[in-house]
């Protein structure tokens, strides 16, 4: 049973690239109504890709990264996908993220326009694929399908704010998928290869030929994913873009941007955590991360709207992020692989809360003009408060609780404050940064820089939350409690919970985090995994033929 | 053969930049075209010039790389050809789109 169960388990590495591209391809041949049984469909279909990467998950856990050729074909020549602690952590996350937009969606807003759901299931096909793929060109190829997926959903319900910024949001990707594209091309030019692996292999063996064209090759790659992390001076089409989204499809979007710190994470742990090109570039991820954290906070404490705070909460922890990688430590990385999961999901809750909060205000024109005076209150004996007012327990019905919970949970999440689990994340990189070193040397400027952005961001974006929590929630009492159905309540509800199951078991998770760090760092596992990978011997291809 | 192309390239480059950095749609559109064919020319480039010489294996030639001309780029190529023809054919349509809601073809939706 054991063993038949290990052969079996890297084939399951398909499956949240084939599953969602196959009912993707059925909801099409449905055509344009049925919309219940397409969201069926779909909930079956993220169900099913959150099992297979919780499975990959443990699995991984257990084994350490695993390689898979899809085609048969021996290592560097064919397609290969391969599953370390970080990828599976991702697909586990995008599937989670998945299954709470998509159950949002089904209260309303799939029915805003047309092919919602194949769309949908499109983004998550590329998404998971950027996470499993073991190859930079598939890399980009996967790139480009949740690209192509995200402009439809960003367009999903139309209307000129979403058009107009489609338009930014499509011409900046292609600029930046042509910048990949000659990255990956200088790349394969001096080295020869295309599998990241490989390419690790080839950096790490000492005298490398041509290094100026690596690092300017490396560089414009980089350029491209900073771009799609939304980093400070790439990033202006991220605000207009997400707040202008379809809320589901939003909180499915605070996952893309992770999508650029994950290539980042692996190239730069691949290419340059070690070997004769240890540290390449770190100065600039840490600069413009610095840079990107402390403008998005800044733009938030500038602005009213919740929905324009929450997409420039997803640039803080963007930004932090790529500062975090920036400074080049192990343990650094690990708190921030942390951080990156709870800091994703929170910003997915934060998208969805905002859309309720929206639709209370927007609703809640007709203001009763004078509730307490009339007939029947005066009738009744009523007690009076100290301005000889009567006063009447205000309704404060589960929904308005539920509202007001959750925005305190994402302020605090949004800014890592204690107690909830963006604050571990952030704690652990700040020890981490502020560690003694070796030898007993004064810290760097690097760290203390960190630090200083790291709590600065904090206090930003707790002022400019607070501030507008403030407007949002206390004031103007005479309003209609908001209404809160089921599917749109639960996903809230669900991202929360698993920040606070994050907080709870922080133990654990972190110690999970560290060992992925650890695994990037050390490169042996994974390039082993996609070098040693064997050919299965087939029936129909003999031997002679190679 | 090589400063030919390299000069093509860079042609094309910049009138893409150039072009991208222009403020109507149709701009737009046709400078990031010109920076996928630069881009296309570029990975094509990028296994080395050869003329005459085979990518994929054939009858009666050594089977060596002095023989065959290295068919990674061309494969790369024709994935990034089809890719930007597709999402060429997307901006297309959200360009219009632009252009029939806010009746403007510049790329802000606003002349201001």
């Amino acid at each position: 049973m054991r063993t038949v169960l290990q052969s079996l388990m890297p084939h399951l590495m398909v499956a949240p690239i084939l599953l969602p591209m196959l009912i993707a391809a059925l909801m099409l041949l449905m055509g344009e109504g049925r919309r219940t049984a397409k969201l069926v469909l779909g909930i079956f279909s993220a169900l099913l890709g959150l099992a297979s990467s919780a499975a990959l998950f443990v699995w991984v856990g257990t084994y350490g990264a695993v390689a898979y050729l899809p085609g048969n074909w021996p290592v560097p020549f064919g397609i290969t996908l391969a599953v370390d602690r970080l990828s599976a952590g991702m697909l586990l996350l995008t599937w989670i993220l998945g299954i709470c937009a998509l159950s949002f969606a089904s209260s309303r807003w799939h029915r805003a326009g047309v092919h919602f759901h194949p769309l949908f299931q499109l983004q998550l096909m590329g998404l998971s694929g950027a996470f499993l793929t073991a190859d930079v060109f598939n890399l980009f190829v996967f790139f480009e399908i949740l690209l192509a997926a995200s402009y439809g959903l960003l367009l999903h319900g139309s209307g000129k704010p979403r058009v107009r910024a489609g338009v930014h949001y499509v011409a900046v990707n292609l600029a930046a998928s042509a910048l990949f594209l000659i990255g990956v091309s200088m790349i394969y030019g001096v080295t020869g290869t295309l599998n990241m692996a490989e390419l690790s292999a080839r950096l790490s063996e000492g005298n490398v030929a041509n290094r100026q064209l690596i690092d300017a090759g490396a560089a414009i790659l980089a350029v491209a994913f900073l771009a799609k992390a939304a980093a400070w001076p790439l990033n202006f089409w991220l605000v207009p873009a997400y707040t202008s989204a379809a809320p589901p499809v939003a909180a499915m979007f605070a996952v893309l941007t992770k999508v650029g710190i994950y290539a980042l994470v692996r190239l730069w742990t691949l290419m340059f955590a070690g070997g004769p090109l240890a540290g390449f570039g770190a100065d600039g991820l840490l600069a413009f991360g610095v840079v990107s954290a402390v403008l998005a906070a800044l733009g938030m404490i500038a602005s009213q709207r919740l929905a324009v705070q929450a997409a420039a909460g997803v640039m803080v922890s963007a930004g932090t992020l790529l500062a975090a990688l920036g400074l080049g430590e192990e343990a650094v990385l690990g708190a921030a692989v942390f951080y990156l999961v709870s800091s994703t999901l929170a910003s997915s809750a934060f998208f969805l809360l905002v859309d309720l909060v929206e639709r209370w205000r927007a609703g809640a024109t007709v203001v009763d003009e004078a509730p307490f005076l009339s007939a029947t209150l005066e009738a009744q004996e009523v007690n009076l408060d100290d301005e000889e007012e009567p006063l009447v327990a205000l309704p404060f019905p589960a929904s308005t609780a539920l509202m007001g919970l959750a925005f305190v949970a994402c302020a605090l999440l949004t800014s890592g404050l204690p107690p909830l689990s963006t604050f571990i994340g952030k704690l652990g990189m700040l020890s981490a940064a502020l560690e003694p070193r070796e030898g007993g040397g004064p810290l760097s400027t690097r760290a203390w820089l960190f630090t200083g952005v790291l709590l600065g961001c904090g206090l930003l974006t707790l002022i400019a939350l607070t501030r507008t929590g403030i407007r949002t929630f206390w004031s103007e009492m005479q309003r209609e409690p908001p209404r809160v159905r089921a599917p749109e309540g639960l996903p809230l509800v669900a991202l929360l919970t698993a920040c606070g199951v994050l907080t709870l078991a922080a133990g654990p998770a972190m110690e999970l985090a560290r060992a992925t760090a650890q695994s990037l760092y050390d490169r042996r596992g994974y390039i082993d995994a996609v070098l040693g990978a064997e050919v299965v011997p087939s029936a129909t291809a003999p031997e002679a033929g190679r | 053969m090589e400063v030919v192309l390299a000069i093509a390239i860079g042609i094309l480059t910049g009138s893409g930049v150039w072009l991208l950095l222009r403020p109507r749609t149709f701009q737009l559109v046709v400078g990031l075209s010109l920076l996928s064919y630069a881009v296309n020319l570029f990975i094509f480039s990028i296994g080395g010039l050869a003329i005459d010489k085979e990518p994929i294996l054939a009858d009666g030639v050594p089977p060596d790389l002095a023989h065959y001309t290295d068919p990674v780029p061309q494969a790369l190529v024709l994935t990034a050809i089809v890719i930007s023809f597709a999402m060429t054919a997307l901006l297309l349509v959200i360009t219009l789109a632009s252009r029939g809601m806010t009746g403007t073809d510049h790329v802000d939706g606003t002349e201001a």
